[in-house]
């Protein structure tokens, strides 16, 4: 009798032993996807737009995921055959790469229901479907005018290299894309001129002396959200940034904050498809949905960014339309970022920036 | 500690500033672990002191963001299997291990112990490629094994001191007697070192439910688990939504550890040491 | 033992039954005891120690340009390094950057061969587009006109070295040691060199952030020791709440008392200390306090549990023959509290040598710790064999500590609360 009671034990306790095993293993039932973007206030405003939008129209679960926008991170995915992102926001370098290197998918875009032309010029690759143009931008907090700078406000990107004139710590991205462009418009490099100087040799070191000179007092962000937040918390007294991540804590949460439109590196972010991934059809589904017109228009009215599709922008209320990076009188001296510069050299440069970092 | 009558002046300063310097300590060790507390009813969106208003605004996002749910079933379905596997495992090996003249027991207790000693980084590289060979990446049960091995060694380490002044004649005694060997483990020796068992498997429980790093490697967004939402939340979705979660977190722990506490002078009890 | 006990001769064979009884009995015994242990041996050894094995022979393996070049792989092992290969080798070249660029291979190539010349990534991606399109030879010349790096000794050289299966390659990268064109080993260039200071820093800070927490620590654990239970249980608590509370989140709460903008710098303005705000965060400071409060538990913790032992009279017999206080508990008092001072200082030093998450949020960019380079290589640069000759050096370091913590202390007498 005693030793039936104790057998019962045993068997519960294997038995829970067992359920909690058999509950572990994933469910399989329910239809999702994996959508990889960058974080923060542009990720909510892709929840808002896409996301829920589709989730309720559908029933399929979009996972959400965020990077911050390593290439060789997917190209591990595909190469140990272990895919868990199916669709990812791309930049443009990211994009082409992608193709060369054989780790996204070509796009179909009779899948995705827009003819090519109708995107913006670069905006249709053949693995990457263009969704917003962004700028990288700075921004400053309008307390340290009176407070820091005499009165003084910065308005040009070589004000954000003159410590003398306006001390304090600035807030950069970490890494080389537009730091080098940047460096070398600062260091007197005409802007039309920025790549072909960079592909050279003596450009690159002219770029990262420049870089030194303020290395000193730069406090380096990763995710897009960082930026915003080091501002806030006054760790910076200005901050480089996508324009969409200054102008929401502006908008939503009454920053006295004023952004600087000049020599903006202005960009696309693309979606794109992880080669192999085993959701291929779901991942158009997305793609598609997140491309029409109508669908997109709406992303604006969450985040400073501009459409890539044509036809999305009537859809756009005037006042909306106003501080978007394609706003003519917000281009004055902007520069496209070169996706093929970046392409082929991102992955050394940032291995030179990493090792310029650590000393 | 009261100073003897007989303490000099010198004496009398020391034994002041050195009360100070252990007062000091202890709101180092206190302060920083209570400071997101009030952050988290901040009504603001940034981590900033002083708040510019109280409100419920980021409990109200924890528990109703699909994310956080989704990371906290994660994390439990995750942690209470660690504790089932750790718990078993670890409680027979130390079971074994205390019995007299155990062949090559320090060797064998040291690679029992290793995967607490061996940094976590090492570990999660070790698996990331291992794993991934085995089809285990990614996956729920992949970190099920990966965080049972993280978490054995404070099974085996709790239960072995239990052990220490276990009695073995009690053992000999209820076989002698008739009792067969499992009844001798459920009746004589279980409720002996339950006190050891417990505290360990919440330790098995805490490491895996708060461990990062292995899952940094080898999780995926579907497999992602409360330490790493966090560590989103705190790099790439800055919110002071994480320090409500850390606020629950901090409850959680506080539970914990008063459970180990009254546990553990059970034990004393028990085994009749005087703490 | 019962043969002696019973020397009549009668008895002597029955005695030897019993022996080999109770020989049987002990192997039994013995054998339950591996059994139990057995499952989870056998566990750790699967879970744990293969996957150790395999980063190991990951640090050494490097099959990727004889799997993706495999005629030029060939072609090259006959060639002397002396001169520029000859035609064969380019013929080689050719077919095997054509196939790989048709898989999409070629910039896989281009990593790998990366790693020892920085550049050649994006030449390797146009040469395989150029090969694709090559109907005939001599491949030589035309390959030069396409990329000059085929027409560089150094490119040539760098290939026959990494189409070796195994490789120090890793190894000697980890401590800042390059091959030259003629394959003789130099160091790198100072201004390039990462590893060996990160690996000097690592030890440096874990160094210091044991000292701290031996000075923080071995008061309060005194003053635990000589409290009264009731008390010292309390005051237990404020040490084991920290210990308890997620690393996450205690990290959480150092970015938010370190801002400039934060409750820190808030006091120090407020007492006056200080007219500027300082910068605290993304520091060396933040990063040693931070991993400073996260380890004083483990220094501490041991010390107290070895106070916890020395009996009081000791003290007091000292100050009865004489000795002033000082004087007692440096002679008397502190020699016997060594054990745990070693226990503690070690643990915690080993545990700081893997710090990785909290450098990493509270640290600038020169406060990072090996782990780090680790978790970007493996991670983010998928240069896993780096990642894996960074993780064996870090392993065999505290491989060493772990012995010695093992002689010094034992690990069966850790302990945890």
């Amino acid at each position: 009798m005693k030793d039936f009671s104790n057998r019962m034990r045993v068997g519960c306790l294997a038995g829970v032993a067992a359920l909690a095993l058999s509950s572990a293993l994933p469910a399989a039932a329910e239809d999702s996807i994996t959508v990889v973007s960058w974080g923060g206030a542009y990720s909510e405003s892709q929840r808002k737009a896409y996301h829920e939008p589709y989730m309720a129209e559908t029933g399929i679960k979009i996972i959400e995921a965020e990077y911050t926008g390593d290439i060789a991170q997917m190209r591990a995915m595909v190469e140990s055959g272990n895919v868990t992102w199916d669709v990812i926001d791309v930049d443009a370098a990211t994009a082409l790469a992608g193709c060369d290197q054989g780790f996204l998918e070509e796009i179909d875009y009779a899948k995705v229901g827009q003819p090519r032309d109708k995107f913006v010029v670069g905006g249709a690759l053949d693995c990457g479907v263009a969704t917003i143009v962004y700028a990288t931008v700075f921004g400053y907090d309008n307390a340290n005018v009176g407070n820091l700078w005499g009165g003084n406000a910065p308005t040009t990107i070589a004000d954000f290299y003159d410590l003398e004139k306006f001390p304090g710590k600035r807030g950069l991205y970490k890494k080389p894309f537009v730091n080098l462009e940047w460096a070398l418009i600062v260091d007197g490099v005409a802007k039309e001129d920025v790549y072909n100087v960079l592909r050279t040799p003596e450009g690159l070191d002219r770029a990262f002396a420049k870089l030194d000179t303020i290395k000193s007092q730069v406090a380096w962000w990763e995710a897009g959200a960082q930026a915003a937040e080091l501002l806030a918390t006054g760790e910076v007294v200005m901050t480089q940034a996508w324009n969409g991540r200054l102008y929401k804590p502006i908008k939503d949460e009454g920053k006295d904050w004023t952004i600087v439109w000049d020599h903006q590196g202005v960009d696309f972010d693309f979606w794109a498809i992880m080669k192999n991934t085993p959701k291929l059809d779901l991942a158009y589904q997305f793609v598609a949905y997140a491309s029409a017109p109508e669908n997109m228009a709406r992303q604006s009215n969450f985040i400073s960014y501009g459409p890539s599709h044509a036809d999305a922008i009537p859809h756009i209320p005037e006042d909306v339309l106003k501080d978007l990076p394609t706003f003519p009188g917000n281009m004055g001296t902007a520069f496209t970022v070169d996706a093929s510069f970046w392409a082929d050299n991102s992955e050394a440069l940032q291995e030179r920036f990493n090792a310029w970092l650590a000393q | 500690m009261a100073l003897p009558a007989y303490a000099t002046p010198l004496e009398r300063k020391w034994h002041v500033a050195f009360r100070v310097l252990c007062v000091l300590v202890f709101i180092f060790l206190v302060i920083p672990v209570l400071i997101v507390i009030p952050l988290s009813f901040n009504s603001e969106a940034f981590f900033t002191f002083p708040m510019p208003g109280v409100s419920l605004r980021w409990y109200d996002e924890f528990f109703g963001s699909e994310r956080w749910m989704d990371a906290i079933k994660n994390s439990a379905t995750i942690a209470i299997s660690v504790t089932f596997l750790a718990t078993s495992l670890g409680t027979l090996a130390a079971l074994g291990l205390s019995r007299a003249g155990f062949p090559g027991r320090a060797a064998v207790m040291s690679i029992l112990i290793a995967p607490i000693i061996v940094p976590v980084v090492i570990s999660a590289l070790g698996m990331y490629f291992f794993y991934n060979t085995l089809g285990l990446i990614s996956t729920v049960p992949g970190i099920i094994l990966a965080h049972t091995a993280l978490a054995t060694p404070f099974v085996v380490i709790t239960v072995t001191a239990t052990l220490t002044g276990f009695d073995h004649s009690l053992t000999r005694a209820a076989s002698g007697l008739g009792a067969r060997p499992l009844t001798v483990f459920f009746r004589v020796i279980l409720p002996l070192i339950l006190p050891g068992v417990i505290s360990g498997a919440l330790f098995a429980f805490i490491t895996s439910w708060d461990e990062l790093i292995v899952v940094l490697f080898i999780a995926s967004p579907e497999t992602r688990t409360l330490p790493r939402q966090m560590f989103s939340g705190i790099r790439d979705q800055i919110s002071p939504t994480i320090t409500a979660a850390a606020t629950i977190l901090i409850l959680l722990s506080i539970m914990l550890l008063t459970t180990v506490e009254l546990l553990r002078r059970r034990s004393e009890k028990l085994r009749g040491i005087r703490p | 033992m019962v043969s002696t006990a019973v020397p009549a001769g009668g008895l002597i064979e029955g005695s030897a039954v019993l022996k080999s009884h109770l020989r049987r009995a002990e192997r039994t015994r013995k054998l339950r005891a591996v059994g139990l242990v057995l499952p989870l041996f056998l566990f750790i050894m699967v879970s744990f120690i293969i996957p150790i094995g395999v980063m190991l022979f990951q640090s050494i393996y490097d099959p990727d340009i004889r799997t993706l070049m495999p005629n030029t792989a060939a072609a090259l092992d006959t060639w002397d390094g002396a001169d520029l290969p000859d035609e064969t080798v380019f013929a080689a070249l050719v077919q095997d950057l054509a196939a790989a660029q048709k898989e999409k291979k070629a910039a896989l190539i281009g990593r790998r061969l990366n790693y020892e010349m920085s550049g050649l990534r994006s030449e390797l991606v146009k040469s395989g587009k150029a090969a694709m399109t090559m109907t005939a030879g001599p491949y030589k010349d035309q390959m030069i006109a396409v990329a000059p790096i085929w027409g560089d000794r150094a490119t040539w050289a760098v290939i026959k070295r990494a189409a070796r299966t195994y490789t120090p390659y890793y190894y000697l990268s980890s401590f800042d040691f390059e091959y030259t064109a003629d394959n003789d080993v130099v160091a790198v260039p100072e201004g390039q060199a990462v590893y060996k200071a990160v690996f000097v820093r690592t030890l440096g800070i874990s160094l210091l952030v044991t000292a701290l927490t031996l000075v923080l620590g071995f008061p309060v654990a005194y003053l635990l020791a000589t409290q009264p239970p009731r008390i010292a249980n309390l005051l237990l608590i404020l040490v084991l709440l920290p210990f308890w509370t997620s690393l996450l989140v205690r990290t959480t709460a150092w970015v938010v008392l370190l801002q400039t903008q934060g409750p820190i710098n808030d006091l120090l303005m407020l007492t006056g200390l200080v007219d500027e705000r300082v910068q605290l965060i993304f520091t060396r400071f933040g990063t040693i306090a931070a991993m400073t409060h996260i380890q004083l538990p483990f220094t501490l913790l041991p010390i107290y549990s070895v106070m916890k032992t020395i009996s009081p009279s000791h003290m007091r017999a000292a100050r009865s023959l004489g000795a002033n206080s000082f004087y007692a508990f440096a002679r008397v008092y502190f020699p016997q509290t060594l054990p745990g001072v070693a226990a503690g200082c070690l643990l915690t030093f080993i545990l700081c040598l893997g710090y990785y998450i909290t450098p990493a949020l509270v640290g600038g960019p020169t406060d990072q710790l090996i782990s780090t380079y680790i978790a970007l290589f493996t991670n983010s640069t998928v240069n896993w064999g780096m990642g894996s000759a960074l993780g064996t050096i870090l392993l065999a370091s505290t491989l060493v500590l772990y012995f010695v913590y093992n002689r010094l202390v034992g690990i069966d007498r850790m302990r945890l609360t």
